[in-house]
């Protein structure tokens, strides 16, 4: 090899180098070529365990269902929270709100072009109910008159159950009680109609292992309907030609991608891939906050982070222990500096607007020096004498960080022996049912839009209490709102069970989610949800200036 | 040679039966299950889960149903994703971790052998210490650190290629370099320690005293013997190239296997889990024999030996 | 010392000698003893507290008072890395004695038994070979629970495999070589044979091959930390400040570039020391020296 030649080499080698790196720098992203197709791609957190509406759990499939299936309440364009017309154009409810009457949409049609009629809507119930079928949240429609009893097999008759078919377009549901927000739990997917004529195509009404979620199989009444299933990469759902309200549908298709690494996710949006992040990594939030304030959202969730506390464990049988570690957490300091995305301070338990006519009671603050008082009189002046314990977290970097910062305050304001302890997802879960924890991380999401999402849990028995507390007295108050028909007086009754709860803290409130995400400005038409509802059939993609 | 073949085969067979047996059993030992969740299950709906997965059944009951599905191809459902069949997610993941594992193996050793040689073949000079630190330096960096590093330079900064997503025909090459570097390290070192070793062996000196040129001595004679170490490592390593590494395939939201190794076991997807265990344990098996064949044909003393 | 007895004194010698003419490995030595002598000694150098929190602080940059910066807790990052070093160091030596040791007493005895317990025994290894090492871990700690001493065991039952098939190569040599036989002719019983002939034969590629499996252990560490399954917060060890300073790469680099400094440098100390050893201990070289 002569000099020359090598030299020529290296040259060669150089241009070919700046050529690809000229090529391939000029393609478009996906982002921009998407706008031409009207094709949203999103970030949907992480793969969704099936698309069949009566077997899902999960957020994800949350955000999917709401562009196949529609329920009979939809989110409103404006206001998602609010209760729009979806597959019912219309309803009406008795005085006391125990029975109504859902009209169907005239027009209403599956994606396969049959009609939706009232019998869809009693079928999809049915199977939601049926024990065999065990469905995992076949309790979100225990509101129906003899729901629970069927699901638990107590009853076999499902014409016993509060569904009644009135004529094609006309459906009748009869409540065990009065239920003024029953619009806001219809849109739950636990609601949504399933395709009788797809399901018992691949087998019967109560399997769970079949394919009729799988593309080509699926049919659904929403405004999209599934077109492609990347098993871990990608769902893509198109325009369903056959949805009663069609004329709106702006968007061709839609691309969810299960991102579950938030740092994978931010690079994905950085580098022009996806519209809309699910979430951002907690280093990033508040440089997006300060200098993208164009793209960066912080949308109010309704969910609680908190702390149980198992009550049935000295010392903490104590209120007054309780209570000193319910004030000496600096909810403030928490959020400012640990993190960071504007959550709220939890003064209370029920997330703010969490139903009509609701405040929630703020009785919480943080005051080390009563809780070093109450402390004291509980009998541990100063922390001396207080026994060893730990704060159960699952392994999770944020619940880490969370943990590490109370546990310092609680070390430093009470003076108190607490350490961390961190378990894997499902021996944490065991741990919390078993009661075998002194204080666990929890967290509770809203399913609609009222305060009995939040309270019931605590009631005697509930398979969600989980501490170990339970009050006749709160029980009672519960009781008499789930029978009272006057909506002021309600409201009125599930306050005081909520100061209750408050003063005798079987958990610690520590802040309200807030949801924060990246959206591309060339998305318009979002809207901030409190339950994360999305009206896909009102966004559009526009090329910003 | 058949002999050979045969008996490995059916011992390859045992050993990926006793990996099953094992998963099994250590999944029914640990606490917690499938239908754990955040929000708690209605009892009675748990009752009905477990009767429809037959996980109600005494374990032996239970341990007998897989072993049977495994040995009549009849593969279990997953626990977790009604609807889909453990051997279909694996059948779906596998094809997209192979078409990144190939090519990082391909890079692994595109780098590592000849960076191993040079260092091998000048002992204790600048070479081999520089070769050794690069190696040394690839061992230390964890992907996780390696991968959004390449990320960000050859995806957001340059923009060359997708920083993540599997849509491109070009979108192999940052999770396989990612891999690749971190393989190559140990083949680097692999090749140095081999390539020295048997540069000081007797036919060696034979065949240079004889007079073969250097370059003859090194690459007929002395890299057929330095290649066993490599060999022995590369069947395993390719085993777990193939399946995907966890890290790589987050990093840059491959839809590989890697992650279901690690979800199946977290999320209690026994099923999922067992299934991962077994495939992963007739890769092994599999690339075991491979290497066996390949060691006895570049060794004759080695031979077939049962 | 039995070994002495066992050979003549001189190879040793030489070996240490030898070792001790590369300057790399003599390098290597120095640097690992200052580095265990400054984690061990972290109370008296640092003059912060390793879990000690300054919210206010969050993650700032090196400067006079945190050299190394802070992390979004406002912990000092410098003297994280000295105490997170004893729990990587203390996690590489452990664990290297528990693979040592299974590994030993499994390949001597496999080596030493029957053919047929032997391919028994060898068999067990290729099954725990052919098991994915992630699902192995994950079910470990779920069954075990997040203990400290779990770390130990999970990485030395994986790393002693390797150590138990290069010890019964090793055995299976000298099984049949003059100075065993001949100690079998004399009467010498099974025990006093492994003990006096066979241990301290096969000590030197144990040695070797321990000192490149601290490494190994060291990365399996970080590698599990990643996960979320090695030591308990607020403790950290290397690996888990590297993934925390990953998480935090882009707004706060040192976080990632100081541990990351650490751990490399020490795992090139131990390779070099491992390399040296090897090297020196080297049966060739032995009989260049007896020559």
């Amino acid at each position: 090899m002569t000099g020359r030649f090598r030299i020529i080499s290296l040259v060669l080698a150089c241009a070919g180098l700046m050529w690809f790196h000229q090529m391939r720098q000029q393609r478009p992203t996906r982002v921009q070529t998407a706008k031409q197709t009207r094709t949203l791609i999103l970030g949907n957190g992480s793969e969704p365990e099936t698309l069949d509406p009566h077997l899902a759990t999960g957020q994800p499939e949350h955000h999917v269902f709401g562009a196949l299936f529609e329920g009979l309440v939809a989110p409103l364009p404006g206001n998602p929270d609010a209760n729009g017309p979806g597959a019912a154009a219309s309803w009406e409810h008795s005085p006391d709100f125990v029975t109504w009457t859902f009209h169907l949409q005239p027009n209403g049609k599956w994606s396969d072009g049959t009609p939706v009629t009232a019998r869809d809507f009693a079928y999809s119930y049915e199977r939601e109910l049926t024990p065999a079928l065990a469905s995992d949240y076949a309790s979100m429609l225990y509101p129906l008159l003899n729901a629970e009893a069927f699901n638990k097999g107590e009853m076999t008759d499902f014409s016993k159950v509060g569904v009644r078919v009135i004529d094609d377009h006309t459906l009748q549901l009869t409540l065990k009680g009065p239920t003024p927000f029953l619009p806001s739990i219809l849109k739950h997917y636990t609601w949504f109609p399933v395709p009788r004529q797809a399901i018992e195509r691949h087998g019967k009404m109560t399997d769970r292992d079949t394919r009729w979620t799988r593309p080509g199989s699926l049919v659904g009444n929403g405004p999209f309907q599934l077109k492609d299933w990347h098993f871990t990469h990608s769902i893509t759902v198109e325009r369903n030609p056959h949805y009663w309200d069609a004329a709106a549908v702006r968007l061709r298709e839609i691309v969810f991608l299960p991102i579950q690494n938030a740092g994978t996710e931010d690079r994905a949006f950085n580098d022009g891939q996806v519209h809309l992040t699910s979430t951002i990594p907690l280093d990033k939030t508040p440089v997006y906050r300060e200098k993208r304030a164009a793209e960066y959202h912080e949308d109010p969730l309704l969910s609680v982070y908190f702390y149980r506390c198992n009550v049935t464990q000295k010392p903490f049988d104590d209120k007054r222990v309780r209570k000193a570690l319910a004030l000496a957490v600096d909810r403030e300091s928490l959020i400012r500096n640990v993190l960071r995305a504007g959550q709220k301070p939890a003064l209370g338990f029920t997330p703010p607007g969490c139903g009509e006519g609701y405040e929630t009671p703020s009785v919480l603050k943080f005051d080390p020096t009563e809780a070093r008082r109450l402390l004291a009189e509980a009998g541990f002046p100063g922390g001396a004498g207080f026994p060893k314990f730990e704060i159960l977290i699952n392994s999770s970097e944020a619940h880490r960080t969370i943990a590490e910062a109370v546990m310092a305050m609680w070390q430093e304001h009470l003076n108190l022996p607490v350490t961390v302890l961190n378990q894997d997802w499902s021996v944490y879960l065991k741990s919390q049912r078993d009661l075998e924890f002194t204080v666990c991380r929890a967290g509770w999401v809203g399913d609609f839009l009222d305060p009995v999402t939040f309270l019931s849990i605590w009631q005697k028995g509930d398979g969600n209490n989980n501490t170990g507390w339970h009050q006749s007295r709160y029980d009672e108050l519960l009781a008499a709102s789930s029978i009272e028909a006057d909506a002021a007086k309600r409201m009125a009754i599930l306050r005081e069970a909520e100061l209750l709860l408050l003063d005798e803290l079987p958990i610690l409130p520590i802040y309200w989610y807030v949801h924060s995400y990246m959206l591309d400005p060339s998305v318009k038409g979002w809207k901030p949800s409190l339950l994360e509802h999305r009206c896909y059939k009102a966004l559009d993609l526009v090329p910003s200036s | 040679m058949l002999r050979f073949i045969i008996s490995r085969v059916l011992q390859g067979i045992v050993v990926i039966f006793a990996v099953i047996v094992i998963t099994f059993l250590l999944l029914k030992l640990s606490p917690g299950g499938p239908f754990n969740k955040e929000r708690e299950m209605q009892p009675h709906v748990r009752e009905m889960l477990e009767a429809y997965y037959g996980l109600d059944q005494p374990w032996y009951v239970q341990l007998w149903r897989q072993v049977k599905g495994y040995a009549t191809f009849h593969f279990p459902p997953s626990l977790k994703m009604p609807g889909r069949g453990v051997d279909e997610i694996i059948a779906q993941g596998f094809p997209v971790s192979a078409a990144i594992g190939l090519p990082a193996l391909l890079i692994a050793l595109g780098i590592g052998v000849p960076l191993g040689a040079i260092a091998a073949l000048n002992p204790r000079s600048i070479e081999d210490r520089t070769s050794m630190v690069l190696a040394t330096l690839g061992l230390c960096m964890p992907s996780l650190v390696l991968g959004p590093l390449i990320a960000m330079i050859f995806g957001m900064k340059l923009r060359w290629f997708n920083v993540s997503g599997w849509y491109d025909s070009t979108d192999w090459v940052l999770p396989a370099t990612t891999l690749g570097i971190i393989y190559s390290a140990y083949i680097a070192r692999l090749t140095r320690g081999g390539l020295r070793e048997t540069l000081a062996q007797e036919f060696i000196r034979t065949a240079r005293a004889k007079g073969a040129s250097e370059g003859a001595v090194v690459f007929v004679h002395a890299f057929k013997m330095a290649c066993l170490p490599v060999l022995n490592f590369l069947g395993p390593a390719a085993a777990g190239l193939l399946t995907g590494s966890l890290v790589t395939e987050t990093v840059f939201q491959i839809p590989g296997l890697g992650q279901h190794f690690v979800s199946a076991a977290v999320n209690r997807d026994d099923n999922l889990a067992m299934a991962t265990a077994a495939f992963y344990a007739a890769l092994i098996v599999g690339f075991n024999l491979l290497v066996d064949i390949i060691q006895a044909a570049l060794n004759p003393k080695i031979g077939f030996k049962g | 010392m039995k070994l002495e007895t066992q050979l003549s004194p001189s190879p040793w010698r030489a070996a240490w000698r030898r070792m001790m003419s590369s300057w790399l490995t003599v390098g290597a030595l120095v640097f690992l003893a200052c580095l265990i002598f400054a984690c061990g000694m972290a109370e008296t150098i640092s003059p912060h507290q390793p879990n000690a929190q300054d919210l206010e602080l969050k993650a700032s940059g090196p400067s006079a008072a945190h050299w190394m910066g802070t992390d979004p807790l406002g912990r000092d990052i410098a003297t994280r890395i000295l105490y997170g070093g004893r729990v990587s160091l203390l996690v590489g030596a452990l664990a290297t004695s528990v693979a040592v040791l299974i590994g030993v007493s499994y390949g001597l005895l496999a080596g030493l038994a029957g053919p047929r317990t032997d391919a028994a025994m060898m068999r067990v290894v290729d099954i725990l070979y052919a098991f994915p090492f992630m699902t192995f871990v994950i079910i470990l700690t779920v069954v075990i629970g997040r203990e400290f001493w779990l770390l130990f065991i999970a990485i030395g039952a994986v790393e002693w495999l390797t150590m138990a098939r290069v010890v019964r190569g090793q055995v299976l040599g000298l099984k049949n070589q003059e100075f065993v036989t001949a100690a079998r002719a004399y009467g010498a019983r099974g025990g006093r044979i492994l003990l006096r002939h066979m241990l301290p034969n096969v000590v030197g590629p144990v040695i070797v091959y321990a000192s490149l499996t601290v490494p190994g252990v060291m990365l399996l560490e970080a590698t599990l930390s990643f996960l979320g399954l090695g030591i308990q917060p607020p403790d950290a060890s290397w690996g888990v400040l590297i993934r925390d300073g990953a998480d935090n790469m882009e707004t706060s680099p040192w976080m990632l570039f100081f541990p990351s400094l650490f751990f490399s440098s020490t795992l090139f100390a131990l390779n070099a020391v491992g390399d040296g050893l090897r090297d020196a201990l080297d049966p060739k070289s032995f009989q260049e020296a007896g020559d």
